[in-house]
């Protein structure tokens, strides 16, 4: 792949290239490396005989064996079918017009920011034991006992990662595909390759680099997965996330959870230098088209039927459980009521009433609207900041793509997704202690950290569309006199337009959704609308659990228009220059 | 046209928005009006105080004591007890804060082994019984309980003429097979105190046996209470009418129901060593440079104003004798006629010992 010109252009911005590298490596240093190396260092420090010690023991468990078997088996499962889902329709969204595209792109994104907790309640609804479908089950077949057993099942782990995860498929590959000149793919058919063959000589490998970068992201939310596991898995499932937080919470046992910690992170790394490894060696530079030319409409009823079912069915997966629950926070819940008749349950608007009012005059209440301000303002605060580090890291990485510092640290971007919170946030609270640095109680530590999460996020959605970039384009102006900075201004950004809106969305829902947040210390005078969920759905009484329905619903609301806002700005789209 | 102003100036708009906004929460905080003011001779005196993530409090209390105490409280959320215990533990050479409140008698051993508490012998420990004050160097200050004990759905068991369970032993009976949810000890607070609770009756050479009955009865295990109480409870549409829950969440279903009820829709099981008591701790963090203000706020924490707030805002009871119940509370509330006691020390040396043999024995 070296071809001098690409050589020619990458030294033509080599003090460019410096200071690209600096603002991406000064936060990094600062805010992950530095806080990780110390909570990890405190933890070994606490073992006698430090470190070799911890591992010799922690791998001589076959506990801990057995954890790692299933954290990669499940993430791998997930991984696959998330893919299964998310491929098919990336092509749609990818190739086709048709109404309502941006509504089902923003639908699909929902899963994304929603607490845990409740999308647990929502696949409850439909899922569980008294849920829809197990109602619907018994009726048919005339059971008497719920014929699906949901809770507590590896069923149950795969379904909500699929669930949580296929946007990431959905917008990354999708974006890219939209660019991709179709020209390539009439060509082969009309030199006789049959669809089959021109899928799997044309089409896909093309697609590689994006598929592999947004497989690589959903494999390592799912080999880190926490909230799912433990509240949908229960109690006989265990990912290496989990147990890090059992043993420092329950146990205390720190030596063992930085070992873990340790593992969990060398597992993301050596994934990711086989990813870079291949990428390297599957993006090809590419004429990217705009999508006016590489979308056509469905054409025949076999096309639209297909389609439109392949739709229906990715929009009832995806939406049915939340919009399940939307539903009932418009809806009584006194269910033990209902059932011995003493009240006659219809809809209202009670819970959202309530939400406006604080009935215990609770020093920590805020109303709806100061939560929305305050989860936007985070996410706001974390779209900045995770594009405006990302961006240079990956315009660094794609025009220094050969020279020794990307290869190395291209993986190490990666890092802070594989993570774990909870070594993390205690890492901010032993490194983090003392001025100028002393964030541990700030507000400020809140973007941040969601920046550090979502960071990698923009990396990898922009790393494709940038390295398929022709460097015959960048010669081309340069030849003419343009100046690096010109280059960047109107060659790069311009191309690249649609994966900044990609990376931006997916900055905003991290926040929104609050990755990782429980780790942190957290000023209650500022509640977040997760945070709020979480407050009134762990106290028993209808009146807290609809409100906490009620809240998720705004949430939903808010983030779907936050994602539809995003797609709305278009900074500059391809065929727009 | 290329405008890479537009994004950046709309979400910088945004975040001005958002920034005037977060700052009305923060002026609810001003004394109320009706208190009494304070010189205002000097600027107020910060202090913080770090919470788990459960804690809340009336806002007309804390105004109280801001403007009697001329000092504003800052009050930090650490997430979990296990959490924020951890965050305090490793921040003990710069404290995350003055005082930490919401350390309980499950994770007191750690707290005291850690050495993150200031003794303070405050005059109101005089106010509250003995059986409360578990840390003998005064450290730790009791400030609430609350029994841990199985809740069941009355609906279910009248339509079905079946009598409700009484105590521990109950549970194994085959009538109610298939019918209790408990959250698993290891991730859960719940969880943990309902196992000290069957050690409590059954001793260290029984309780295991006693779970494994209970497995053989087909109990269900669950990672979290949320789970356990809003899906698999049968009175929020799961289907089993016994869940590991609090005394005081049949009163909560009451007072938080959507529409006025006569009674609560459910009961707890109070028999004799069926539950289990948590009592939560406040204590001065060492090396706070608040030394005054800590212990000022202490007293007030341990004083009936604080104490007569927490039921309704917490879902706790005071532990000061002269408190008065809440009105909502007095009336239904069932208080569990021995709750099972477990030496401290001996929860000290044995907790991760037991949990882990719950584990093996229950789950694997």
């Amino acid at each position: 792949m070296s071809q001098p010109a690409t050589r020619s252009v990458a030294s033509n911005r080599g003090r460019l290239g410096w200071l690209l590298w600096l603002p991406p490596l000064i936060f990094l240093a600062l805010f992950y490396f530095y806080p990780l190396g110390n909570i990890l260092g405190l933890s070994f420090a606490r073992q006698e005989g430090g470190w070799t010690v911890a591992f010799a023991q922690a791998l001589a468990s076959p506990s801990v064996l057995h954890i790692l078997g299933f954290t990669l088996w499940q993430a791998l499962l997930s991984t696959l079918l998330t893919l299964l889902l998310g491929l098919p329709g990336a092509y749609l969204m990818a190739r086709y017009h048709f109404p309502g595209k941006a509504i089902i792109q923003a639908l699909t994104g929902l899963p994304f920011v929603m607490p845990t907790l409740v999308v647990a309640a929502a696949f409850n609804a439909l899922l569980g034991a008294r849920g829809w479908v197990n109602a619907a089950l018994m009726g048919i077949f005339d059971l008497s006992q719920p014929p699906l057993q949901f809770t507590n099942t590896l069923t149950a782990i795969l379904v909500a990662h699929v669930f949580y995860n296929t946007t990431i498929v959905l917008r990354m590959v999708g974006d890219f595909w939209s660019h991709l000149d179709p020209r390539l793919e009439q060509a082969a058919q009309s030199l006789g390759a049959n669809r089959w063959q021109t899928l799997r000589h044309i089409t896909l490998p093309l697609l590689l680099p994006a598929i592999a970068a947004a497989a690589l992201l959903v494999f390592i939310f799912d080999f880190t997965s926490f909230g799912v596991v433990l509240i949908l898995g229960g109690p006989r499932y265990a990912t290496l996330e989990v147990e890090i937080y059992y043993q420092t919470v329950s146990l205390f046992n720190l030596p063992l959870a930085a070992v873990l910690s340790l593992l969990q992170l060398a597992c993301t790394l050596g994934l990711t230098v086989i990813y870079t490894r291949l990428s390297a060696r599957l993006s090809r530079p590419l004429a990217l088209k705009p999508r006016q030319i590489t979308q056509r409409r469905l054409v025949g009823w076999r096309a639209r039927l297909m389609a439109g079912g392949f739709l229906i069915f990715l929009l009832a997966f995806m939406t049915l459980p939340l919009l399940g629950l939307a539903g009932r926070s418009f809806y009584g819940l006194d269910s033990g009521r209902e059932r011995s008749g003493e009240v006659q349950t219809g809809p209202t608007l009670a819970y959202y009433r309530a939400l406006n009012e604080s009935r215990r005059s609770a020093l920590f209440y805020a109303p709806p609207a100061s939560s929305i301000a305050i989860s936007l303002g985070y996410a706001a605060a974390t779209v900045i900041l995770a594009v405006g580090l990302g961006l240079p890291a990956a315009l660094a990485l794609s025009s220094q793509r050969e020279s020794r510092l990307s290869r190395l640290l291209d993986p190490l971007f990666m890092l802070p997704l594989g993570t774990s919170a909870v070594t993390l946030g205690l890492g901010f609270i032993v490194a983090l202690d003392q001025p100028p640095l002393d964030l541990r109680a700030s507000p400020l530590l809140i973007p941040l950290a969601h920046a550090l999460v979502a960071f990698p996020f923009v990396v990898r959605s922009l790393a494709p569309s940038l390295g398929s970039i022709s460097p015959r384009l960048r010669q081309a102006a340069t030849v003419l006199g343009a100046s690096p900075r010109q280059v960047l201004r109107h060659i790069d950004l311009p191309l690249v337009g649609r994966a900044l809106l990609v990376a931006a969305t997916f900055a905003f829902t991290i926040s929104l959704g609050e990755f990782g947040a429980t780790a942190l210390v957290s000023r209650p005078e500022y509640p977040t609308i997760p945070a709020a969920i979480y407050r009134l759905i762990s106290q028993p009484g209808a009146l807290n659990y609809g409100q906490a329905l009620a809240l998720s619903t705004i949430l939903m609301v808010v983030s779907a228009a936050g994602m539809l806002l995003i797609e709305r700005l278009r900074i500059a789209d391809v065929g727009e220059f | 046209m290329y405008q890479p102003k537009n994004i950046y100036i709309s979400i910088f708009a945004w975040f001005a928005v958002v920034l005037l906004a977060g700052c009305q929460p923060a002026q609810s905080t001003e004394p109320a009006p009706g208190a009494p003011t304070a010189p205002v001779s000097a600027s107020p005196q910060e202090l913080r105080v770090m919470t788990h993530d459960s804690f809340a409090v009336s806002e007309e209390v804390v105004a109280a004591f801001e403007s009697e105490y001329n000092a504003q409280v800052q009050f930090i959320k650490g997430g979990d007890t296990g959490v924020a215990l951890n965050k305090l533990i490793l921040s003990k050479d710069h404290p995350l804060a003055d005082v930490f409140y919401g350390v309980d008698n499950t994770y007191l051993s750690r707290a005291l082994d850690e050495g993150i508490f200031e003794p303070y012998a405050s005059p109101l420990l005089a106010e509250i019984p003995a059986e409360f004050q578990l840390d003998p160097a005064q450290g730790a200050l009791p400030v609430d309980y609350g029994d841990v004990c199985v809740n069941y759905d009355k609906a279910y068991f009248s339509e079905r003429n079946l009598e409700p369970p009484q105590n521990l032993d109950d549970f194994l009976d085959p009538q109610y097979r298939g019918l209790l949810v408990v959250e698993n000890p290891a991730t859960s607070s719940p969880g943990l105190a309902f196992l000290l609770a069957t050690i409590g009756r059954y001793g260290e050479d029984g309780y295991l046996d006693y779970w494994r009955s209970l497995v053989a009865n087909d109990v269900l295990v669950v990672n979290d209470w949320e789970t356990a109480y809003n899906t698999e409870f049968s009175y929020w549409g799961g289907t089993r009418p016994l869940v590991v829950s609090y005394s005081s969440s049949p009163s909560f279903e009451l007072i938080f129901a959507e529409q006025p009820l006569d009674e609560p829709p459910t009961a707890s099981v109070v028999g004799p060593q069926s539950c289990f008591r948590q009592i939560e701790f406040v204590g001065i963090l060492k090396g706070t440079e608040k030394r005054q203000l800590a212990e000022a706020w202490v007293d007030f924490m341990l004083s009936p104003v604080f104490q007569e707030d927490m039921p309704l805002q917490m879902a706790v009871f005071p532990v000061n004798q002269q408190a008065k119940l809440d009105e909502a509370f007095a009336k239904f509330l069932q208080n569990p006629e021995q709750p099972a006691t477990i030496d401290p020390a001996l929860i000290a040396s044995q907790r991760e010992q037991w949990i882990q043999t719950w584990t093996e024995a229950v789950l694997r």
